[in-house]
């Protein structure tokens, strides 16, 4: 069971957290893309083996969604590559 | 009790014990396992083994036991525990697995007679036509094992208990004890936890000495000292079971300090982990090993040591390192006999030599058979080179292969290993989580290198913490030696099976087989062979098997590797891991305020979604299913009704940016809702499908409240939160779970509001001031109320929402008050029935990953006003092209009293072919006098009217298509 640091109430055990998913590709305008551009948005999810950003939701607890770095090969939680 | 010492042992000879095992009658002492109170009552046979069912005794005295199995009975009853843990108590009652009658005369020692015939993968390989799992019960009842216990126990319950601490020390022995010494003098918070019933570890099996006196006065004044220390949590009998991430550590805690607990899971969080562990002897591999009475040289020296029990009074010891002569002068000291010491190394350094005086030592030489079945009778000892032999006459046989550091829970933190040749062992490498092993698990095998390197990764863990070190004495510990020399089989002609892993059977030969046939990788050869595996994982003998893989292939044990180590290090009870999440489920259903108004009044409970119990129905007398729902329904049709409808999602949304908010996750507009109103709503995701429907209430200007369909209301929280603090961070929105908040009985039928009148309020209930889909705020039965005026059943209806702490008196009030319209309480099945006549939606029936708001007829839903919603180009680019669509519509079918099952498939004129359709929901209908049925029908609109057939297997049932709505179209009875 992970150990997962939420921004507002700190560390707290993974089963107060439901997973999000991982972070992919902002909501487009939907009136100003093609067909294909939106079916790209709706099934192009990222799938890394390595550090992934991913969504989560502190469910029980604040309710604040957040994301964070996860190693998909290792399930460590990471620092995430610097902006 | 002939091989019990007169003194000595950490057992309470004021405190005799009798307990039953196979049958008979034994007595044994407080402080005693089950293994050594039937060595000391000089039973050596205790066990068949698994597969070829050879007469076994207890090789181990700890959680390594790979030999003997019992079944605990009664009150403790569970099944296949290692002799050697089960801690003794008055009463206990035990049988031995693997075998039938007894032990002694056991029918599936036939199995002996073929077992040329039965290697490794036998069964595999034999059992493969037509199917494995035809064979596979009847071959695993052969096998053994114990029984799974009949029933939970009955005298107490399991709890779970987390904690969080800066350092968890697994192990209470020398090193373990030391580094809880240091420790909890910073101040750090601590758990120190154990396995067995006392702390101490080796020390309590051992004669040793610290500071010029006994050692077990050092490891008293320690616990004593521990015990004072507030921040010190020290638990004995706790067997820290697993290594998970983020250094989160599982223990089982067996004997809990309360009378109802029977174990503690405890959770851990530590910042730092020293794993103590400690050693494990590992077993010598030679022609017959495994006859009772041969067993590992360090059990001999425990059942001496700490239950002053003699296993056997002419002794011989075989070894291939130092320890076996500290055990040589321990069975001296007790009065036994050895006759001699067998080691396989030439030469024997002068220190071990030094702890046996007088005693006959064979170097050079190795123990190559043993005689006798149920007992040892004598060993054939054979020199290197298989020149010279000899045999000896004794009762005993203790084996020393050298001692495997446990480095269980450092692999299980995903820590590597290195092979050390010095020690021939497996070491601790490198840490990937924040832990450490000290002492004999960490390679110091002698007690004054446990001690300091306990104390020293302590202080260095402490440190790292930033507490404030406090010094400890220095402790005076006579410098001791471990020299090894590895041994992993003996070679030699004896014709004896020589068994590598006991528990399962598997012998050199088997492994032999295995490599043969291809399985070269050790992992594979475990899976094959099954060594390794069981209740004791190989503890005392997978490193022979590792060992035996070098040999065959000329590699070394660095080459060939470990197999992987995992939890939980010993067995744990299911009970320990569930906790106290008894009955049969894992979550706890949710209940409304009057649950128990319904048992009372004999409703028969279900779920409905989200773990709600609701009534489906109130059967009165004898009255059959069918009748109850039909009389309920006609109740609300012609009378009135009430349900509780509390279990609805329901978010109250404040803010200047709802409206904008609503407009994005509905598909029909809501921000231009007046206050006081409501709305019918569909929400749908992104790809298109539809996600939820509801009624939003606009409360005020910027205050809403949103319902959500029972099942749904946690994923529509998730949805709504996620878009709003992703996608939508600067919309100002509130989003509040008010689902246990607002209660409600919902009034329902013609007498509805007659009913209602009987009631002091302060809103006007008359249908000109209070129409449908408009709620009012006030008060209600002398309660603060809200009214809604929805209806899921298609009557006049009312919603009275109040707080829940005021349900059960509402509902009293309003059963009271309807006797006299014979009002009666409905349940979900009758809400069915009705929601059905009416053609209203339901998620789960109509409503599935296919259908669209067009398809059920609800174009008028999907805004065409506005540019975006969620999901509405997903559905703009389903619908594009003229594909043909499933369509909502009522079926009649033609003979009025044949019932349709639901999920029955509709097919062209009834002909095996292609479904075009499917039926969705099929009720009784009161007001119809007749069978109804909703459908998703291939263009069903555009063929009301004709005839539809749904296929059923033996029989086609033809239907009438029409509008999927049996009752009051317009809606008049609904507003009224």
């Amino acid at each position: 069971m992970l150990l997962i640091n939420c921004p507002f109430c700190g560390e707290r055990n993974e089963t107060e957290y439901v997973y999000g998913g991982p972070v992919s590709a902002d909501r487009p305008d939907p009136t100003a893309v093609n067909d294909d551009e939106w079916i790209d948005y709706l099934t192009m999810v990222p799938n890394p083996v390595g550090p992934t950003h991913e969504r989560w939701w502190h469910a029980k607890g604040c309710g604040d969604w957040f994301t964070l770095w996860r190693d998909t090969a290792t399930h460590d939680i990471v620092k995430g590559p610097k902006k | 009790m002939s091989n019990r010492l007169a003194t000595g042992g950490r057992i309470d000879r004021a405190r005799p014990l009798t307990f039953t095992f196979n049958g008979t009658r034994f007595t044994g002492f407080e402080g005693d396992t089950l293994a050594s109170a039937l060595l000391a009552s000089g039973a050596t046979l205790t066990a068949r083994s698994f597969k070829y069912h050879r007469p076994r005794g207890i090789v181990s005295a700890g959680v390594e036991e790979p030999s003997s199995l019992v079944e605990l009975m009664g009150d403790d009853a569970s099944g296949n525990n290692a002799i050697t843990t089960v801690q003794l108590s008055d009463g206990l009652v035990a049988k031995s697995v693997n075998c039938w009658p007894s032990p002694q005369f056991d029918f599936g020692a036939l199995n002996q007679l073929i077992s040329r015939f039965i290697p490794a993968g036998f069964y595999y390989k034999t059992f493969k036509w037509p199917s494995w799992h035809l064979f596979e019960p009847t071959i695993r009842r052969a096998a053994g094992l114990a029984n799974a216990p009949a029933s939970a126990p009955s005298t107490g319950h399991f709890e779970t208990r987390n904690a969080h601490v800066d350092i968890l020390i697994a192990g209470a022995g020398p090193a373990g004890l030391a580094a809880a010494l240091v420790a909890g003098k910073s101040g750090a918070r601590v758990i120190l936890a154990d396995e067995t019933n006392e702390a101490g570890g080796s020390i309590l099996n051992r004669n040793l000495e610290i500071n010029g006196k006994p050692a077990l006065e050092w490891v008293a004044k320690t616990v004593a000292e521990l015990a004072d220390m507030p921040n010190v949590i020290h638990l004995q009998s706790s067997t820290v079971w697993a290594y998970r991430e983020h250094n989160l550590l599982c223990i089982n805690e067996r004997s809990p300090d309360h009378k109802t607990v029977l174990e503690r899971n405890w959770r851990v969080r530590a910042k730092k982990v020293i794993i103590a562990t400690g050693a494990i002897e590992r077993t010598l591999v030679f022609s017959n090993n495994d006859r009772p009475g041969v067993m590992l040289a360090s059990a001999i020296q425990t059942y001496v040591n700490r239950y002053a029990v003699l296993p056997g009074k002419l002794v011989v010891l075989f070894t291939n390192n130092d320890s076996a002569y500290g055990v040589a002068a321990d069975i001296l000291a007790a009065g036994g006999q050895v006759k001699a010491i067998v080691d396989s190394r030439n030469s024997v350094p002068q220190f071990a030599l030094d702890r046996a005086p007088g005693v006959e030592v064979i170097s050079g030489y190795v123990v190559s058979d043993v005689a006798g079945r149920s007992r040892v009778k004598s060993v054939t000892v054979t020199s290197r080179d298989g020149e010279s032999e000899r045999s000896i006459i004794c009762d005993l046989l203790g084996y020393s292969g050298g001692w495997n550091p446990t480095v269980h829970l450092f692999s299980q933190s995903r820590g590597t290993l290195k092979f050390n040749t010095k020690l021939a062992a497996f070491l601790p490498e490198k840490a990937v989580q924040a832990c450490i092993c000290a002492g004999a698990s960490s390679g110091e095998i002698t007690l004054s290198d446990a001690l300091s390197d306990g104390a020293a990764k302590a202080t260095a863990a402490v440190k790292s913490l930033g507490f404030k070190l406090k010094p400890l004495k220095n402790l005076a510990v006579q410098q001791s030696f471990y020299t090894v020399e590895p041994l992993w089989r003996v070679e030699s002609s004896a014709k004896g099976k020589a068994f590598l892993d006991f528990q399962n059977d598997v012998t050199v030969s088997d492994v032999q087989l295995a490599m043969r046939e291809g399985y070269s990788n050790v992992e594979h050869v475990k899976r094959y062979t099954t060594g390794g595996m069981g209740i004791d994982q190989g503890k005392t003998g997978n490193i022979n098997i590792i060992g035996t893989v070098a040999m065959e292939q000329n590699a070394t044990l660095a080459d060939v590797g470990t197999t992987t180590f995992r939890s939980p290090y010993t067995p744990v009870s299911f009970g320990a891991i569930n906790g106290l999440r008894e009955g049969s489920v894992i979550l706890p259903y949710r209940h409304t305020p009057i649950t128990s108004w319904n048992h009372e009044n004999g409703a028969f409970m279900y779920e409905s979604g989200a773990r709600w119990r609701r009534p489906g129905y109130f059967p009165r007398g004898d009255e059959h299913f069918q009748d109850t729902v039909n009389r309920e329904c006609l109740t609300v049709r012609n009378n009135v009704g009430c349900y509780d409808g509390s279990p609805l999602g329901k978010f109250e949304l404040k803010g200047p940016n709802v409206g904008e908010f609503l407009d994005l996750i509905y598909t029909n507009i809501m921000s231009n809702l007046a206050p006081g109103k409501g709305r019918y709503g569909m929400m749908l995701s992104e790809d298109g499908l539809i996600l939820d429907d509801g009624v939003a209430l606009r409360l005020d200007k910027h205050r809403w409240l949103i319902s959500t369909s029972t099942g749904h209301a946690d994923a529509i929280h998730q949805h709504m939160e996620k878009i709003l603090q992703f996608d939508q961070p600067h919309w100002k929105v509130m989003i509040t779970n008010v689902t246990s908040q607002w209660n409600n009985v919902t009034i329902c039928g013609p007498n509805a509001r007659n009913l209602m009148k009987k009631f002091a309020t302060n809103i006007d209930l008359s249908s000109d001031s209070f129409p449908f889909m408009e709620f009012r705020d006030g008060t209600f039965a002398d309660l603060p109320a809200r009214i809604v005026r929805v209806s899921f059943t298609g009557e006049l209806s009312f919603e009275i929402n109040v707080a829940p702490r005021h349900l059960r008196d509402l509902w009293d009030k309003i059963m009271a008050a309807g006797t006299s319209f014979n009002i009666a309480p409905i349940g979900s099945e009758a809400n069915h029935v009705l929601r059905v006549e009416k053609g209203f939606l339901s998620l789960g029936h109509e409503v599935d990953g296919t259908v669209d708001a067009y398809d059920l007829g609800l174009s008028w839903i999907m805004s065409k006003k506005k540019s975006d919603y969620i999901g509405k180009r997903s559905v703009d680019l389903r619908r594009a092209g003229n594909k043909v669509r499933r369509e909502l519509v009522g079926l009649l079918p033609d003979d009025p009293n044949c019932q349709i099952p639901e999920g029955a498939p509709l097919t062209p004129s009834g002909k095996k072919q292609a479904t075009e359709g499917l039926v969705t929901a099929c009720v009784w209908s009161v007001v119809n006098n007749r069978w109804i049925a909703l459908a998703l029908l291939e263009n069903g609109r555009a063929r009301r009217g004709e005839t539809a057939h749904v296929r059923l297997q033996n029989s086609v049932i033809p239907a009438q298509i029409t509008a999927p709505v049996f009752y009051d179209p317009d809606g008049k009875v609904l507003r009224s």
